[in-house]
């Protein structure tokens, strides 16, 4: 196989980080949840089981070796021979950095919890730490079977997550969530069937290097894409993201945020880039329209809410949209700005969401005018805000400056009118993230006096080491961005390779006159 | 050797009939049902690597009957160990049940071994005429029309489509001249090929498997049988008889060699009409057995899709989703019997707030639940995949892309019993009583249901190596 490097670590990596939480989750049931010793002894048990991953995972980075695009850390063993399929998992530049945001937030995920979550701790921690195996499995996995098998598993956690320790309307949110990403991967399962029936493996590498016809491109690309769409989500589709996020508790929020909404733009990368690289090219003019509609319309949804949460879930959509047009302009530095993208946008939704959990604590509500003025009674905790809230808008000298300008460069270099529709949206983002930190600290406070009730409000120990932990990457990421940059250099070179092969190679069959008149017709538009 | 799965059930019923005379304690009765149906399974096992033909070339013992008669008693020894005792049945009426539930399962196990038209309907009339009986044994309630109902119902049904069978039967024996199926194995698939009535005939016999399998539009009966009869009896109508039909279907399919395209027509509209109607009626059902119903004949949909395809690869692929099919109705059933303290019906009501009041059985139902809507890595997603896979190697995308739009419906009432099991507060705070048993029992089918969907390959090998027997033996 000339498409893999193989673990050369003298114990099985990628596994380890896959059983650590699920072995973690096991042990949680055998645990009675019925006294408050051992509600916090879950807690406990629930961060140095996510500590004892990350840090397991931690060779995956420092041992990765960014010379290659070649699969990393494989291991392969056969599963089920009747259909050619073996487990098989492996880490390249492209799903590192996702892998290691997802193993790296998880522990936040869970220190967040801690006084967030009054109820059923047991239950918590156990579907929190079978999500993580779930994601990183999504992120690692080289077959496409096992890839579709973590990505469904992880409804039903998620699921629970919502609907048992969610807000008022959990219910119809967390319904809402399952079934539209149900609905979103069906066919997914019979695209992948179909690849297979086609190429005779589910091995992704060898399906890359497989030559469809433009037609089948197509179906296949629309069936992927319907998937990635909804998970990402791109505008019309997004309509599920404001009610889970809202609904979610914070703990659950940061979690959907943070590494969900990745999987839909890692599929775009993984599986429509190089799999479909005909019917991507096809189709690239009309996602890159709805990318910068997603990008207008989710800033001037978020600039009308009142609601904290639904505010930072629109503006996801519009952040979303930044990743979705960096990948649909193509080039290297789309790409490149895009996955950078989604790890500045796990880093600070991710925060945000931390941030707005710990004021909910407080103040029990998520309305913006409940809980503004905060300046006096909770100095520190705002200075975390006003940080991540920067990083929202892609300030210079914080993590999404870097990606969000990569992307616009990308956008401009591909066409002038494309670069220009898209700086409203960076606008946008300014508005209404700096008109929600004025109203969070000032409002019409009159300056005198810190209110009685609020005293003790600001960060404990626990709270302010969370924050920190994002505002260090915040500003790693904004001013020396070149060692995450660097590892996905190689990979994403490839990627572009793979896909100006693919492109040149679409010259057969009847519908392509069609197709490419299609495509004219969608280049006009922009 | 040959002949002792058969032995020790045969040895049950007599044994139960003759306990019918005198008054045993339910319990007694109970252990002694178990420990018959675990020896039948260790008996089949036993005699697994048997080979032979019996009774002038009408029982064949090959491994493809081996195979099944192992999944039908081990199924069995589920179905029986489940129950904590028979609280859905009068109690006068214990042992009778036992012996008619043991005759059923005889009969399915000699159905495996048919090897001849006659046998077969008389092995698959013995199975349903047992079960004919034991509908109305529920305990009188409130619900007691119910049950007279339900039995009228799947014995008018049953003795319709029994002779809808044998009116199928007689066409293919008056153009073949035979019933065996090793000699119709050799003339039917070049005959059928350009005589519409081998088809006719063929469609008829199918009827009647169908009836069993409650697919569209021989359905009607299933509602009101899961709802009218006793808990018990519904998990055993829902489950072996559906295996003994899946069974027929594979014999005579693989007979059929190449399926025409107009029997695969038919399949696959019923397969589609069949996921559709039971999916959409199973979003509005209240009692659980109901929804369950509704639920299996969208699962007979799902089966069908394998038959349609037709291949080596779809016979296969149905004969693992039945298995699965069997567990995960008799998981969901398992936790219906538990819950149901008097063997009373029960709706989403008192599934609510289960979490608390019973971790396991909450933990189980969600399981049986994911499994049913298949969704991975349970039995119930590697059995929808095979199935597509088969399919779709034939090019039925639009079969596999109606099923699978069924999968994601089907979803939201699957979900609907985890989302009252997790979220809902309970109405009644008190602690299901279980007893160890119970509760490992409960861990075993989690067990069972999440290692066949991540480790089928023992389970797809032993079907392959059935499916390559299907053709009965020949002396």
């Amino acid at each position: 196989m000339a498409y893999l490097i193989y673990n050369t670590l003298n114990y099985p990596i990628i596994s380890l980080v896959l059983a650590l939480p699920l072995v973690g989750a096991l042990v949680t049931l055998t645990v009675p949840d019925s006294q408050a010793k051992t509600a916090s002894f879950h807690k406990i048990w629930g961060v140095v089981v996510s500590v004892a991953t990350a840090i397991v995972a931690l060779p995956l980075y420092t041992r990765f070796d960014s010379t290659t695009h070649l699969y990393q850390f494989v291991e392969k063993r056969g599963w089920i021979d009747a259909l050619h399929l073996n487990y098989c998992v492996g880490v390249d530049g492209i799903s590192l950095l996702l892998v290691m945001l997802t193993v790296f937030i998880m522990p936040v995920v869970l220190l967040c919890s801690f006084t967030y979550v009054g109820q059923r701790h047991k239950e918590f921690v156990f579907s929190v730490l079978l999500m993580e195996t779930f994601m990183v499995g999504v992120f690692v996995s080289l077959n496409t079977i096992l890839f579709f098998i973590f990505w469904e598993a992880m409804l039903i956690p998620m699921y629970l997550l919502i609907a048992v320790w969610g807000g008022e309307r959990r219910d119809y949110a967390a319904i809402k969530f399952f079934l539209y990403t149900l609905l979103g991967s069906v066919f997914l399962i019979v695209a992948v069937v179909s690849i297979y029936i086609k190429t005779g493996t589910f091995f992704i590498p060898a399906i890359m290097d497989h030559p469809f016809a433009l037609e089948y491109q197509v179906l296949i690309f629309l069936a992927f894409a319907l998937a990635f769409a909804i998970k990402i989500p791109m505008f019309p589709l997004h309509t599920w993201l404001p009610a889970a996020h809202v609904e979610a508790p914070a703990p659950g929020s940061v979690i959907l945020a943070a590494v969900m909404l990745k999987m839909g733009g890692y599929g775009f990368l993984r599986f429509c880039m190089p799999i479909t690289p005909g019917a991507f090219h096809v189709f690239a003019p009309a996602f890159i329209v709805i990318s910068v509609i997603s990008i207008i319309a989710g800033g001037y949804l978020a600039l009308g809410q009142t609601d904290l949460k639904k505010l930072i879930a629109y503006s996801s959509v519009g952040h979303m949209g930044f990743v979705t047009l960096g990948i649909f302009v193509g080039s290297a530095m789309g790409l490149k700005g895009a996955i950078l993208q989604m790890i500045n946008h796990g880093i600070t939704a991710g925060a945000l969401f931390v941030c707005v959990g710990l004021l909910y604590e407080r103040t029990h509500s998520r309305e913006i005018q409940d809980n503004s003025a905060l300046g006096r009674s909770m100095p520190l905790f705002l200075i975390f805000f006003v940080v991540f809230s920067l990083s929202s808008f892609g300030f210079p000298g914080t993590n999404s400056f870097v990606g969000e300008f990569m992307i616009l460069i990308s956008a401009f270099q591909k066409n002038m009118v494309l670069g220009f529709c898209v700086i409203p949206g960076a606008i946008l983002a300014a508005a209404y993230m700096l008109q929600l930190t004025q109203k969070m600290i000032w409002a019409d406070d009159d300056g005198h006096g810190v209110d009685e009730s609020r005293k003790g409000w600001d960060l404990n120990v626990r709270e302010g080491l969370t924050l920190s932990f994002f505002a260090v990457f915040v500003f790693w990421i904004g001013l020396y961005p070149t060692p995450f940059l660097a590892v996905m250099e190689e990979s994403v070179a490839h990627l572009i390779h793979q896909y100006h092969q693919g492109i040149a190679l679409e010259t057969q069959g009847a519908a392509h006159a069609v197709l490419i008149s299609l495509k004219a017709l969608l280049g006009s538009l922009i | 050797m040959h002949f002792l799965p058969e032995f020790v059930l045969i040895f049950m019923a007599l044994l139960f009939f003759f306990l019918s005379l005198g008054k045993l304690p339910s319990n007694t009765l109970r252990r002694i049902a178990l420990a018959g149906a675990i020896i039948a399974t260790a008996a089949t096992m036993a005699a697994f690597n048997e080979t032979g033909v019996y009774f002038f070339n009408a029982y064949s013992i090959e491994p493809f009957s081996q195979v099944f008669k192992l999944v039908l008693c081990l199924g069995f020894a589920f179905v029986i160990a489940m129950s904590p005792g028979l609280l859905g049945v009068k109690e006068r009426l214990n042992a009778e049940y036992y012996f008619f539930l043991f005759l059923s399962i005889f009969g399915l196990v000699l159905l495996a071994s048919a090897a001849e038209f006659l046998t077969l309907i008389l092995s698959f009339e013995i199975a349903s005429f047992s079960v004919y009986v034991i509908i109305p044994f529920r305990r009188k309630g409130k619900g007691y029309r119910g049950q007279m109902e339900a039995t009228l119902k799947y014995i008018m049904f049953g003795a319709l489509a029994t002779g809808v069978t044998l009116y199928g039967v007689s066409y293919v024996y008056g153009l073949t001249n035979t019933t065996y199926l090793h000699e119709l194995a050799q003339i039917v698939p070049g005959m059928i090929v350009h005589d519409p009535l081998l088809v006719v005939g063929f469609t008829l016999i199918f009827c009647g498997i169908f009836f069993k399998l409650a697919l569209f539009p021989m359905h009607f009966w299933a509602p009101d049988v899961y709802q009218g009869a006793a808990n018990e009896t519904a998990t055993f109508v829902a489950t072996m008889p559906k295996v003994g039909a899946t069974l027929m279907l594979l014999r005579l399919i693989t007979l059929l060699d190449h399926v025409p395209s107009v029997l695969t027509i038919i399949i696959s509209i019923l397969a589609v009409s069949s996921m559709t109607i039971g999916n959409l009626s199973a979003l509005v059902q209240k009692d659980i057995k109901r929804l369950l119903a509704y639920s299996s004949i969208a699962h007979a949909g799902y089966l069908m899709v394998g038959f349609a395809a037709g291949n080596h690869q779809g016979m296969v692929a149905s004969a693992y989703y039945i298995t699965a099919y069997l567990f995960l109705n008799i998981t969901c059933f398992y936790v219906i019997y538990h819950l149901a303290p008097l063997g009373n019906n029960i709706g989403f009501s008192e599934i609510s707030g289960l979490h608390k009041r019973s971790p396991v059985l909450a933990a189980t139902l969600a399981v049986g639940a994911v499994g049913l809507a298949g969704l991975p890595p349970t039995a119930g997603f590697m059995g929808k995949l095979l199935v597509f896979l088969a399919a779709i190697d034939k090019g039925m995308y639009p079969l596999v892309i109606f099923a699978v739009i069924n999968a994601g419906i089907s979803a939201y009432f699957y979900l609907k019993l985890i989302r009252a099991a997790y979220t809902d507060e309970a109405k009644n705070d008190s602690p299901i009583d279980m007893n160890l048993f119970s509760k490992c029992l409960g861990c075993v089918l989690i067990v069972i249901i999440l290692g066949l969907g991540i480790f089928p390959r023992p389970v797809i090998a032993l079907f392959d190596l059935a499916i390559e027997n299907a053709i009965p033996l020949f002396l």
